[in-house]
């Protein structure tokens, strides 16, 4: 077989890519690092698979960059797009800035001539948006502050490509390097004169939101409205695709168009088909990216001169995290957070392999420069998840240690407390405000390490870190404890907590908050007596309000919401057991089968009672009949 | 032998001094099941089909609570109106109840004195009962002298130790059948019945 064929090539990638992530999932590295470490076994220099092809794949592969970002803006409202712009203009106009400048300042100081100094200063500033947000993602950091002010210097940074494009051939120093049988790339643009230039791109960003909020949610509409579901992701592919070509004609970042489109498309009600359709295109392209810039790592070059690439890539990520670090400081990110944030951005980014290649071909950095420092840019990448873990692992934690040390109260040494909230979110905090008025004594697990800090300033016992974890649990207490609250808000995460302390604190008693009815089923048949569905009592509170409204009186309405709940319990607990030999089929059939069943059983078994203590037909029928029993209500 | 059932009603259970001490042999009477309504019920959503499931099952009820306002805590009167239901347990075809026997076991703040004619709440406590006393005729049901702690407010911990001796007693007698209704028909509180001490009875 034709190794060079595009099935084998795409077998290549799937089966390293199958076998690597999950290990790396497995051994807590993440997914990103497991898809460049798979690349790196691929690669020309230890396998072998692939060649130097994995540079056209890198740049084929950019556009799950693209993908990502759309996501990302039909994640984002406009409102909180507005909310952010503080820190995306600040801080990441300032990490840009001061970046650029001490890069380029120690590059002259290297003997660069000033030009060169400067655009490896620009291209080395940038960081990675597909290796953050993915690994922050993972991490459920992104509504972090440090989560959130990431994003807002990567967004910054997607947009300041679009000058650095424009200045980059102005410091050309070098002879262009005139590419043999490649056509100058032409734009739509490019024979426009800079006023018109202007005009075309104002009018294309212009043009995306009006035409995202006209057009295009009428053409959604239509497709829907087929029922076909293929055309309706196609349409979606079609979408990106046509503003990453327009985008680039016009000479902006398709990333940005794209990420505009999102914004645009945020508030429509297809937001969360889109959003499912182009999830696997986005994941698989994002997972051959990693691969390309760890199958693109040119060890040769490393091996010839270690020391030089290694003092480098330690230097470019020190300069770049102290910056990053100095600026969330500034900001008043809190030192946890910060950690995160500095950590997170120190690399650089995907879009330096872009800005390099067009810098050598505008004659702007001399070749052996772009070789060399395409292999450190690769290496930040790589080593970035693995940082991120290390601050996770080894400083974090010990900063939690740290505060509490200091913070302990005289009377609080080895006293366990009897109740250990796992997550203190809006859920868990509502629990833990409840208890606290009554002066129960918690422990309290939280993965958000703003909020740890928050918590531990008001005098709060709190543990940082992943509540699934044996040791985390065994330091919180869980062997003395009374009862664990399990309210954290990852259905998933939930299900392993359940098992570790199964395992492990056979005796703790678990109230667990479950998100539906199967979320419900999964953690009764884990073995769970004490579920608690998060939106029940408030939709029957609503319930009740409504009949209200509709002219109930408030004591029957609210007896009748008691019994209700009673009932849709004793039928939850009924739909459990014969739920366990059904087969899985897909989550969207199985809610509306779960819908289904539920509503039957309503039917079968709702039978209110109609309180017949209070009902007086009975004693009417007896008076009637001349019966002579005097009776209590007449 | 009889099965007694103690309807308990007390909604702040933790601040009580007499109730508390009163139940607390009670779990391990036989015969004896404590059904603590505010504990099953914090919402007053009294499930009626157990109730009454509850009642067939007992030969004697008796409803034990503080004498708040000279009757009981609401959750009491909640269960009067939900339970006993018009042809279940009165009117026609309602029997389900007929010649069981039920009876108060309270505490008052008052002494014993003030609850007559000369004293502060001008009647008795046999006649402010009345309105359980009709309500168990009307149900069928043979309605015992009530059991009853004077003077609460006053008591100090080893009286509070004798009425309980005296209350652990008083349901011994009754689930044992040693109480007649001759011996209980001469008494206006079950407190004066000579309770025969436990060391002698066996």
């Amino acid at each position: 077989m034709n190794p060079h064929s595009f099935l084998f090539q795409a077998m290549i990638y799937l089966a390293a890519a199958v076998i690597m992530v999950p290990l790396a999932k497995k051994t807590g590295l993440g997914s990103v690092l497991g898809y460049l470490l798979a690349g790196v076994l691929i690669g020309p220099f230890v396998l072998g698979f692939i060649g130097h092809e994995g540079e056209d794949l890198l740049h084929f592969a950019e556009f799950g960059v693209v993908m990502m970002l759309f996501i990302i803006g039909l994640e984002l409202e406009p409102e909180l797009l507005w909310k952010l712009r503080k820190p995306i203009i600040g801080l990441g106009g300032l990490q840009v800035l001061i970046s650029s400048l001490l890069l380029a300042g120690t590059g002259w100081f290297f003997g660069m001539n000033w030009q060169s100094a400067i655009a490896l200063g620009m291209i080395l500033s940038l960081s990675s948006t597909a290796i953050i947000l993915q690994t922050l993602t993972e991490k459920g950091l992104m509504k972090s502050a440090a989560g959130q002010s990431a994003f807002s210097v990567l967004l910054f940074q997607d947009i300041a490509v679009i000058p650095m494009l424009a200045i980059l051939p102005l410091l050309a120093t070098y002879a262009p390097v005139v590419s043999t049988g490649e056509a100058p790339v032409s734009t739509w643009v490019s024979v426009l004169p800079g006023w018109g230039h202007t005009l075309v791109t104002l009018g294309s960003v212009v043009s995306i939101i009006v035409g995202g909020r006209y057009i295009v949610k009428p053409i959604f509409r239509m497709v829907a409205a087929t029922r076909l579901r293929e055309v309706f992701t196609a349409t979606a592919l079609l979408l990106i695709v046509g503003i990453a070509v327009l985008m680039t004609q016009v000479g902006l970042s398709p990333a940005l168009g794209t990420f505009l489109a999102g914004v645009v498309l945020a508030n429509s009600e297809y937001r969360h088909e889109l959003e499912s359709d182009i999830e696997p295109f986005k994941g698989l392209l994002l997972g051959l990216f990693f691969l390309a810039v760890g199958a693109s790592i040119n060890f040769t070059l490393i091996l010839q001169h270690p020391a030089m690439i290694i003092g480098l890539v330690v230097m470019l990520m020190i300069i770049k995290g102290l910056v990053l670090f100095l600026l969330g400081k500034i900001f008043k990110l809190a030192i946890g957070q910060n950690m995160i944030f500095a950590f997170a951005l120190s690399q650089v980014g995907e879009f330096a392999f872009v800005l390099f290649s067009f810098a050598s071909k505008e004659g702007v950095l001399p070749q052996d420069t772009v070789d060399t420092m395409v292999a450190v840019v690769a290496i930040s990448m790589v080593l970035t998840p693995l940082l991120i873990m290390l601050n996770e692992k080894i400083f974090l934690p010990k900063l939690g240690t740290k505060e509490t040390a200091e913070e302990k109260e005289p009377d609080a040494i080895d006293e366990s407390n009897p109740v250990i909230i796992a997550g203190f979110g809006h859920f868990g905090s509502t629990i833990g405000r409840f208890l606290r008025a009554h002066d129960v004594h918690m422990t309290i697990l939280e993965l958000d390490s703003d909020r740890v800090e928050l918590l531990r300033k008001m005098g709060f016992k709190v543990y940082y870190g992943d509540p699934s974890r044996y040791d985390l649990l065994h330091a919180a207490g869980a062997g003395k404890a009374k009862l664990i609250i399990i309210a954290i808000d990852d259905p998933g995460k939930r299900l392993e907590m359940i098992e570790t302390i199964k395992k492990h604190f056979p005796d703790l008693r678990m109230l667990v908050r479950s998100s539906n009815r199967i979320d419900a089923y999964d953690q009764m048949n884990a073995g769970m007596l004490h579920v608690y569905r998060e939106s029940l009592d408030t939709a029957l509170r609503l319930g009740v309000d409504a009949m209200k409204f509709l002219g109930y009186r408030a004591y029957s309405a609210h007896r009748s919401a008691r019994t209700f709940f009673k009932l849709d319990e004793y039928n939850l607990k009924k739909l459990a057991s014969i739920r366990e030999e059904e087969q899985y089929i897909n989550a969207a059939r199985e809610l509306i089968e779960e819908l289904e069943d539920t509503i039957k059983a309503d039917r079968q078994n709702m039978n209110f009672s109609d309180d017949a203590g209070w009902d007086e037909e009975g004693l009417i029928k007896d008076a009637t009949q001349g019966n002579l029993h005097p009776a209590k209500k007449t | 032998m009889a099965k007694i059932l103690i309807l308990f009603a007390h909604p702040a259970l933790e601040k009580s001094r007499v109730h508390k001490r009163l139940i607390r042999p009670v779990k391990q009477l036989e015969n004896v099941s404590l059904h603590d309504l505010y504990q099953v019920y914090p919402e007053m959503d009294i499930d009626i089909a157990y109730e009454q499931k509850l009642l067939l099952q007992h030969d004697i009820i008796i409803m034990q609570h503080p004498f708040y306002w000279y009757s009981a805590p609401a959750i009491i009167k909640q269960w009067q109106d939900l339970v006993l239901e018009h042809g279940w347990a009165y009117g026609s075809g309602g029997t389900a109840l007929t010649d069981k026997k039920i009876m108060n076991a309270i505490s008052c703040g008052g002494s014993k004195e003030v609850y007559n004619r000369e004293g502060r709440n001008r009647y008795t406590i046999t006649e402010l009962l009345v309105p359980f006393e009709q309500t168990a005729h009307l149900c069928h049901l043979q309605y015992l002298p009530p059991f009853v702690v004077h003077g609460t407010h006053k008591l100090k911990d080893p009286d509070i130790e004798l009425y309980a001796v005296q209350y652990e007693e008083m349901l011994i007698g009754l689930a044992n059948d040693r109480i007649t209704a001759a011996e209980w028909q001469q008494v206006s509180y079950m407190n004066d019945l000579n309770l025969i001490p436990k060391i002698l009875q066996s």
